[in-house]
């Protein structure tokens, strides 16, 4: 065999490795087997060196599409499915889109763009298709306000810490996510399913939970993904308790204690482990300690090539997992002059340990002194009748604003204890927190809204 | 329970998380010597808009900030609720 220039999706799967499958609640595929087939009904070759808008359904048939134009392709842009069809428009014209692959067409006949392929889930054979460069990988940021960020990956750098990984040892992994694979959590666990070996369960898209849970159950899903949000909603539904993954982890969101000893709870036999990464800076680095924050030590080279600095409180990392550029006509730099990217993420060295406080952007301001939310929630979720919480800032005509909460009581928590559950709260917030921290107030809410990426909706941050 | 009442209780509930000893809450008592701080009146007025529907400082614009005890339990009888 000759040594090859570029490599895509389809020279890792394997095709001595039977038995692997890519599955959602209707449909299922063999990966072993998965290159010499066509979702796109044969039109693959005119598809050569286009910059690709992907925007279709459901998961199953983005894998499908993934893996059918990666290495064949220019460019490919990986649409969520919450993507705001305003904005569409704005995002064909900052990545230079000249083809869409989608399974709805004719949603694209005003776009503009004169080649649309239609894509289906419906697999028919075709000649496996020989990698012709290396596809730049567009993702978008999951930012709620405004137009999102067009992010440019190449699959080297996504797939950098999977490689660095190794194999999968022992049985063959079985590998879900409560993330969309379009988002960069997501994707993480599409390229390990892919990359490592083993099969990929996919929720359809409006699936409930409960009925996602089952399938995970019924396939026997060994390595699951979520933000702490997912995490958190599973363990309230109560469908927790029949599913004994081996491998779980959180991403995207700070993990805190809580929530790492409620999943320690649920799944005895686990190794629970939280990651940090951003769809700009790439996977930065795992933590399999179960505790909140990270080893101070870390910051600074550590021998993935990641490297990490604290500038203003703030997370900087250089790595070669990062993405390369913002995409479009009005893109910023992603990176600083020496090539770290700023991640907006504050942490804060307690001991020998940092800890994530925040986002900076999401700092809210109480009578001229700066809180962040996450950092007051994180004691909220301590407390054992609590299973999430959300604080906010709420106007005062006195102090320009207060802290408020909304707190979500754990399950089999009765709501007549609430006033002992507030009073729990206040004193815990007063040990430890300044008192312009301390919540003002304290209202039990049945259920806090997450964003489709995953992230506790903070509307007003 | 009257407007009064629901503020005095108020007042000793905030007292209570703050650990501040209140004096008496005499009508005269200015609200300076309560002992209360800027974000325990901030803490007080929010509660009392969730309890009693009324946030009497930010409803006119001319509204000024009471000097005594009696004169804030007024700017909330003074308000039709």
């Amino acid at each position: 065999m000759s040594p090859r220039e570029h490599f895509a999706l389809r020279d890792y799967l394997d095709p001595g490795l039977k038995g692997r499958t890519l599955s959602d609640a209707r449909h299922a595929a063999s990966l072993t087997d998965i290159a010499d087939h066509t979702c796109l009904r044969g039109r693959l070759a005119e598809l050569s060196g286009r910059s690709v808008l992907l925007s279709v359904t459901s998961q199953f048939l983005a894998s499908l599409v993934m893996l059918e134009i990666d290495g064949i392709a220019r460019r490919m842009l990986l649409c969520p499915p919450d993507l705001n069809a305003d904005h569409l428009q704005a995002i064909i014209e900052d990545a230079g889109i000249d083809a869409v692959v989608a399974d709805l067409p004719e949603r694209f006949s005003a776009s503009g763009v004169a080649l649309v392929v239609t894509a289906g889930e419906e697999l028919k054979a075709a000649p496996r298709a020989q990698t012709e460069r290396a596809t730049e990988w567009l993702m978008l940021t999951s930012g709620t306000l405004g137009l999102p960020k067009i992010v440019g990956h190449t699959l080297e750098g996504l797939t950098g810490a999977i490689v660095a990984g190794g194999p999968e040892r022992g049985d063959q992994p079985v590998w879900a996510t409560f993330y969309d694979i379009r988002r960069y959590g997501g994707l993480q666990i599409f390229l390990r399913a892919i990359i490592s070996g083993g099969s990929l369960v996919l929720s359809e898209p409006g699936e409930a939970l409960a009925d996602y849970v089952a399938r995970l159950n019924q396939k026997a899903v060994s390595h699951i993904s979520g933000t702490p949000s997912h995490w958190r909603k599973l363990l309230m539904s109560g469908a927790a308790s029949a599913f004994s993954p081996k491998y779980v982890r959180l991403s995207g969101e700070i993990a805190d204690q809580a929530v790492l000893d409620g999943l320690r709870q649920a799944f005895p036999s686990a190794s629970i482990g939280h990651a940090y990464a951003s769809t700009e800076a790439g996977v930065g680095f795992a933590v399999n300690d179960e505790l909140e924050g990270f080893p101070a030590e870390m910051i600074g080279s550590n021998r993935d090539g990641v490297e990490m600095k604290v500038v203003d409180g703030c997370l900087q990392i250089r790595s070669r997992r990062a993405a390369h550029a913002y995409v479009g006509r009005r893109a910023g730099a992603l990176t600083d002059s020496d090539g770290f990217v700023d991640t907006g993420d504050m942490v804060e060295l307690r001991g020998k340990r940092y800890h994530f406080v925040g986002r900076r952007g999401g700092i809210i301001n109480i009578g001229g002194l700066k809180v962040h939310p996450e950092e007051i929630e994180a004691v909220i979720n301590r407390n054992d009748g609590v299973r999430m919480s959300r604080v906010k800032a709420r106007k005062s005509p006195i102090t320009g604003a207060i802290v408020v909460a909304d707190v979500v009581l754990a399950d089999g928590c009765d709501a007549s204890r609430g006033n002992d559950i507030k009073s729990r709260i206040i004193a815990d917030c007063r040990a430890t927190l300044a008192p312009h921290k301390v919540p003002a107030m304290i209202k039990f809410v049945d259920r806090l809204d997450i964003t489709a990426a995953g992230k506790l909706a903070r509307s007003d941050a | 329970m009257s407007v009064r009442l629901k503020i005095v209780s108020a007042i000793e509930q905030i007292a209570a998380e703050q650990h501040v000893v209140l004096p008496p809450l005499e009508d005269n008592l200015s609200l300076h010597e309560t002992g209360f701080d800027s974000l325990a009146f901030a803490i007080l007025v929010a509660r009392l808009e969730d309890d009693l529907g009324v946030d009497p400082f930010t409803m006119s614009a001319d509204a000024s900030f009471p000097l005594t005890i009696g004169d804030f339990i007024k700017a909330y009888e003074n308000v039709p609720a």
